[in-house]
């Protein structure tokens, strides 16, 4: 007992200097995103009106939408807003961008996740099954299959898809979502080609991570020891070498799932699904700013606390870690 | 294995051939609508067809290709340009408020993607080729800071250093004179897998519009103008397509050869 708690002990100090960090990312990268917004010419109330607004019209609006009070004031409301869960309100649509962000999470989220699914599940057996014919021609075919998986731009791919699955064989909806009030299977089918096309390229990375990590690990004196203890290579591929190359493997999975999340944004430009993507766009194109500050925060929320949750996971796991800041 | 290198090394000089040759020659004015000749499938005339305005396609793809190149080379000069510096100053400068704060700041980067970035750009200042550079080049500041402080890291540990510091050299002529030549290598091999990644980024952003506008051709805009027509004429998807596939393929793997010629211990952490 007294071995673990001075290690307890790092792994609280570790959290602690790491969640502190995680704040002030979170509280420059909020700056940085207010500020960058705040340089936009035009002023949102005068545009929502119109050139013939009365003057006394656009003041009172701009009361109304709070632009009247200084910067730091609004920076600082937006910022507590954020935290309670309210982003304000929309300059086209005068709706709460909360609901308007959480309508589209909606379809961005499972996407992501599904995308991230069939990434592992493809990536996992061709990692496996290129390290363990290390050389061969099984390892070269699945070797030179990523290159070109990692080359093929996602939207592209997308289109292919559409073209064979959705128009020749009518197995899909060639775009739009389905709704999930329609049922989980309706949703998902929906979401089925869009999720494929964006895991490809993710699935082709993360099987050479895979590949390397479990080669790393195979080259480690103990999986000579599990051999020499009379296990098979299978099994000692299995038991000890999986084991062991998963850590790496995890980071680039915790990574990938901020990166789909934001590759989303293309990927529903093909299908004209209703997600954060179309969000965005259609209020870059109404000047609707607040809605575009927000989402852009959100992406970049998303980023700093997986990457946040990912370090800790790996200092869990690896205590040599936890003395590095 | 040379395979990858003569095989990327051709690839790549192909379409650097096909960009530079548009300068002076293309089998047609790029620009020129020709509507009566719409959407031909390949053929004679035009060997890779025309689009829906009946623009030479082959045209257009090598017309692209000089976008292509021009926001890739520009962004990743711009990583380099910033990054190395940083990386170099972190490293010689190890474990201070300096390198904490180089390194915290390129983390803070790492966490606006390059769309996301985009997104900003274009909202603020509306859309352009610009953007599509400015957004890829801050990108990749972060991705050469951190692999050049991890190699001179290591370096700074050899005795070689040793001498030029007991001989008196500031840190700052020890990393331009000694350090940066050492990595030097490492810099070539990933500003080339990051040049094949901007030109991905480059078409991503053109086809959602935050890239390129028109007139500038681009691969990614040709595709999204596709988008619509791919069931009645898919050749104006797949041949841009093929042109972007030829092009990161022959990029990334004359990267993985470059690193296996210029210095066969070289492990990168290539994903």
């Amino acid at each position: 007992m007294a071995r673990t708690r001075p290690n307890l002990c790092a792994m609280l100090r570790y959290s602690l200097k790491r969640l502190l960090s995680l704040f002030i990312s979170l509280a420059i990268a909020s700056l940085v995103i207010f500020v960058v917004i705040e340089v936009a010419p035009g002023d949102p109330a005068s545009f929502m009106l119109g050139l013939n607004a009365q003057p006394e019209t656009v003041a009172a609006l701009r009361a109304e939408l709070g632009l009247d009070v200084p910067k730091w004031q609004r920076y600082l409301s937006w910022v507590g807003g954020m935290a309670s869960g309210d982003f304000g309100m929309s300059y086209t649509y005068r709706t709460p961008v909360t609901e308007m962000i959480a309508a589209r999470l909606w379809v961005s989220l499972p996407l992501a996740l599904y995308a991230l699914t069939l990434s592992t599940l493809i990536a996992f057996p061709a990692g496996i099954f290129a390290a363990s014919r290390r050389g061969q021609a099984g390892d070269i075919g699945v070797m030179g299959a990523t290159q070109l998986g990692i080359a093929i731009p996602n939207f592209w791919f997308a289109m292919m898809l559409v073209l064979v699955f959705a128009i020749n064989l009518r197995w899909f909806s060639a775009g739009g979502f389905a709704g999930w009030d329609k049922g989980l299977w309706a949703g998902l089918h929906s979401l089925t080609l869009p999720a494929i096309s964006l895991a490809l390229p993710q699935a082709a990375i993360l099987a050479r991570v895979m590949r390397s990590a479990l080669l790393d690990v195979l080259g480690e004196d103990y999986m000579r020891t599990a051999r020499a203890k009379g296990l098979s290579a299978r099994q000692t591929l299995w038991r000890h070498g999986l084991r062991n190359a998963l850590i790496p493997v995890l980071t680039i999975i915790g990574l990938q799932f901020s990166f789909l999340l934001a590759g989303g944004i293309i990927i529903e430009q093909v299908f004209y699904l209703p997600g954060l993507g179309r969000l965005v766009f259609q209020s870059i194109s109404a000047r609707d700013l607040i809605v575009v500050e927000s989402v852009v925060m959100l992406l970049v929320f998303a980023v700093i606390v997986v990457n946040f949750a990912v370090d800790l996971a790996y200092a869990a796991v690896d205590p040599r870690l936890r003395s590095r800041t | 294995m040379k395979r990858n290198l003569i095989i990327g090394a051709a690839l790549s000089a192909i379409v650097v051939l096909a960009a530079a040759m548009s300068f002076v020659w293309t089998p047609f004015d790029h620009a020129a609508l020709n509507i009566p000749a719409k959407l031909q499938t390949p053929g004679a005339t035009h060997l890779l067809g025309t689009d829906h305005f009946g623009r030479d396609i082959l045209s257009m793809v090598m017309v692209g290709a000089r976008t292509s190149i021009a926001v890739a080379l520009v962004a990743v000069s711009i990583g380099m340009g910033l990054g190395v510096p940083l990386g170099l100053w972190a490293a010689a400068r190890k474990g201070s408020l300096l390198d904490e704060l180089i390194m915290r700041g390129n983390d803070l980067i790492f966490a606006f993607p390059a769309i996301v970035i985009a997104i900003l750009i274009t909202a603020v200042f509306g859309a352009g080729a610009v953007n599509a550079i400015i957004a890829i080049g801050i990108f990749n500041v972060p991705v050469f800071a951190r692999i050049t402080r991890g190699a001179a890291l290591s370096l700074w540990e050899r005795e070689f250093i040793m001498a030029a510091r007991v001989a008196g050299k500031s840190a700052m002529r020890i990393s331009a004179e000694h350090i940066l030549p050492n990595v030097m290598n490492l810099l070539i091999v990933q500003g080339t897998i990051q040049f094949s990644l901007g030109i991905l980024a480059e078409a991503g952003l053109s086809y959602v519009g935050l890239g390129a506008q028109p007139p500038t051709p681009s691969w990614g805009r040709m595709l999204a103008d596709a988008q619509t027509l791919v069931s009645i004429a898919p050749h104006m998807a797949l041949i841009p397509g093929c042109a972007i596939i030829v092009t990161v393929l022959g990029l990334n793997l004359l990267g993985d050869g470059l690193r296996d010629y210029l210095d066969p211990r070289l492990r990168v952490a290539r994903v």
